[in-house]
């Protein structure tokens, strides 16, 4: 038999009086029509009807999100008021809080309802480019060199390889091999380009050789991943690059991919599958921590310096490698290898992700202080001399913030180059 | 209103200018959109979005790439595309002129817009002669357009920061220094999608400019000095430049 339930009412009664114990109390809020009811969910549905964007409506608003994510330690955001503007009339497609995200994923490491800002961000930015919002300038250009030129420094495609001439040690253009080799390297257009990742690339390739590592480059047929700009909201972008790299990559024979770059391992190993790339790819971290016997009795001199190390977002928390970085590190001899307190999993962003790289003079307008020089004041603090790297960002991002908080005593180098200064003595 | 858009196809200066024989060698270089045209396409796509009407981009081929500006142009907003297939690179911009006006003619526009020069030859002479060959008026350096019935009011851009506004009787060849807001970005995907459906129409070159220039030798500049970088402690770089500032006589 159906029990049939009868609605309850609340009663209010001035006084209350149980087993001669006066109880009155005030007249509890919960029984009351809540703010919350004034609000229209359009706003909110707006981001939740994009694809993958749904659960920009799971947030319950427990902020466990505000105090981890990068961006409200320096300004005012954090996924929960993104949720909390758009309840309150702030349409996120039109808002400069779509640009702030920078996709590093320590608000996801604790959502207990797993709102996934990687998936709403890339969706609601590829939106508002769709529309024809407004879209930061520098970020513009950023996408407009990829498709041009292959690469977002708008840098010509001929002069990919020409870090090669000064590494002191041959590179092997896997064109000119003609042969299966055993390592290809995506070097990646920040190592390509950049003087600083030019500086880490001739260090990688000086420790390939020493190391007899059987590798070749793509040399003048490499071009940018656009994962960055993947998440920055240019999804054609990304998909026209990921068809030619693909095609590129699938050219050769090689048996597997070592990468510079986090956001190069992060594209090739968990976006690419999904347009049909299916080939085994590491980080330059994990794969030499692999060689470390070898390595060591190469680290013939000693570099005495206290050194701190920065996890990348998508070394990280993305792909979960922590511990192949340190390894490296401890096997420099010399170095004395300090943690600060945010590390590994709680490890704090450089802004450089999710297209932040490209959008640092507009983000500026929003926030107290740049979130690379929050992090190079974290590293001074520890007394180091040496911020150590492992991803092509973030060499001049530190090497400008440790100089713009007057840190300029803490040197910002790649681990490839603490490796090869520790390989070479320094030069 | 009938807008068409002149644009040109120029080599990439993003890196150094290969040189073979007495011109550039045009077979190792690439070609991008010349700048002044990303604004004069923005500007077209503004009026029409202001007073209606359809926006045709037309430019000269030169290498066989011109497809993907065009691609880029309908994405923007730009309602048709032709291409003149010259396949010259080396057209100077008296003959490409020629060939755009022959085309335009054709088309009886309402207005015309080209880039006010472009970085190649910087001679600013495509606007000019297609509104001779063509016997309309020209306004160049121009910032802003604003239309209204048969006439278009343009700010015009002086040196020293001196702007003036005129009234220019249409059907006219406008010359665009700068939309009236910065180009818009045509997301990839529409690009993508234009360069899947869209239909460019090809003409054939007509007529021929009479060649009053010819090349005679094409040179990289030959460097005559080179900036010194001063090195050492800010305290040894003061100095440094003290004592230089000294010994020109300066201080």
């Amino acid at each position: 038999m159906a029990v049939k339930f009868k609605k309850t009412t609340a009663i209010e009664i001035e006084h209350a009086v149980i087993d001669g114990v006066d109880i009155s109390g005030h007249w509890s809020r919960m029984f009351e029509q809540r703010v919350i009811f004034e609000y229209t969910p359009e706003l909110i549905e707006k981001v939740t009807d994009l694809p993958d964007a749904e659960s920009f409506a799971y947030c319950y608003q427990c902020a466990k999100c505000v105090p981890v994510c990068p961006v409200d330690i320096v300004g005012d955001y954090g996924p929960r008021k993104l949720y909390k503007y758009a309840q309150t009339g702030t349409d996120l497609l039109q808002s400069p809080g779509l640009w702030l995200c920078t996709t590093c994923s320590n608000c996801l490491r604790v959502c207990p309802k797993e709102v996934n800002m990687i998936k709403i961000m890339p969706a609601a930015r590829e939106q508002a480019i769709l529309d024809g919002n407004f879209v930061p300038k520098e970020l513009q250009d950023a996408f407009e060199n990829t498709a041009k030129s292959g690469n977002p420094l708008g840098q010509p495609q001929r002069k990919r390889d020409a870090w090669a001439q000064n590494a002191g040690v041959t590179v092997p253009i896997i064109k000119d091999l003609a042969r299966p080799v055993d390592v290809l390297w995506y070097v990646g257009s920040y190592p390509s380009y950049h003087p600083r990742g030019m500086d880490a690339a001739s260090a990688a390739a000086r420790i390939f050789s020493a190391l007899g590592i059987d590798f070749a480059i793509l040399g003048k047929e490499e071009k940018d991943d656009a994962d960055t700009q993947r998440l920055a909201g240019e999804k054609g972008l990304f998909e026209m690059m990921s068809e030619h790299n693909i095609q590129t990559f699938n050219k050769y024979e090689w048996k597997e991919m070592v990468v510079t770059g986090p956001h190069e391992l992060n594209a090739f190993k968990n976006e690419y599958p999904k347009y049909g790339f299916d080939r085994p790819v590491l980080h330059y971290t994990t794969f030499l921590a692999r060689y470390l016997d070898q390595l060591k009795p190469l680290l013939k001199h000693e570099i005495n310096l206290k050194v701190t190390y920065h996890d990348p977002c998508y070394l990280g928390r993305h792909n979960g490698e922590y511990e192949a970085p340190r390894k490296l590190l401890q096997a420099i001899p010399g170095v004395e290898l300090v943690e600060m307190d945010r590390n590994r999993e709680n490890g704090y962003c450089c802004g450089g992700g999710g297209g932040g790289m490209w959008m640092d003079s507009y983000t500026d307008k929003h926030i107290k202080m740049r979130l690379s020089e929050k992090r190079a004041m974290e590293a001074a603090s520890t007394g180091v001399n040496v911020l150590a790297v492992a991803c092509p960002f973030e060499v001049s991002r530190f090497e400008d913030a440790v100089k713009s908080t007057g840190n300029e005593h803490v040197g910002v180098l790649d681990i490839l180059e603490l490796l090869d200064q520790s390989m070479r003595g320094k030069q | 209103m009938n807008i068409v858009v002149a644009i040109k196809h120029i080599p990439s200066t993003a890196d150094d200018l290969p040189i073979k024989g007495n011109n550039l060698d045009f077979d190792s270089l690439d070609f991008v959109l010349n700048e002044f045209d990303e604004q004069s396409i923005e500007q077209a796509v503004l009026v029409k979005e202001a007073v209606g009407g359809t926006v045709t981009v037309i430019g000269v081929d030169l290498i066989g790439e011109l497809d993907g500006v065009l691609h880029l142009a309908l994405a923007k907003g730009a309602d048709k595309a032709i291409k003149i297939t010259a396949n010259e690179p080396g057209a100077d911009s008296h003959q490409q002129a020629k060939w755009l006006s022959e085309a335009i003619k054709g088309l009886s526009p309402d207005l015309i817009f080209t880039g006010v020069q472009a970085s190649n030859d910087i001679d600013g002479q495509i606007g000019p002669m297609i509104a001779a060959y063509l016997d309309l008026p020209y306004i160049g350096g121009v910032s802003s357009v604003e239309v209204a019935g048969d006439t278009a009011t343009v700010n015009k851009e002086f040196a020293g920061g001196v702007g003036a506004k005129y009234l220019v009787n249409l059907p006219a060849v406008i010359g665009v220094q700068a939309s009236t807001k910065p180009p818009r970005y045509a997301p990839i995907s529409k690009v993508r999608q234009m360069a899947q459906t869209a239909k460019i129409e090809n003409l054939e070159p007509v007529g021929e400019a009479s060649a009053e220039l010819t090349f005679k030798k094409m040179a990289p500049p030959v460097m005559t000095g080179h900036a010194e970088m001063l090195t050492g402690s800010s305290k040894e770089v003061a100095a440094k430049i003290v004592d230089l500032l000294k010994s020109k006589g300066l201080v």
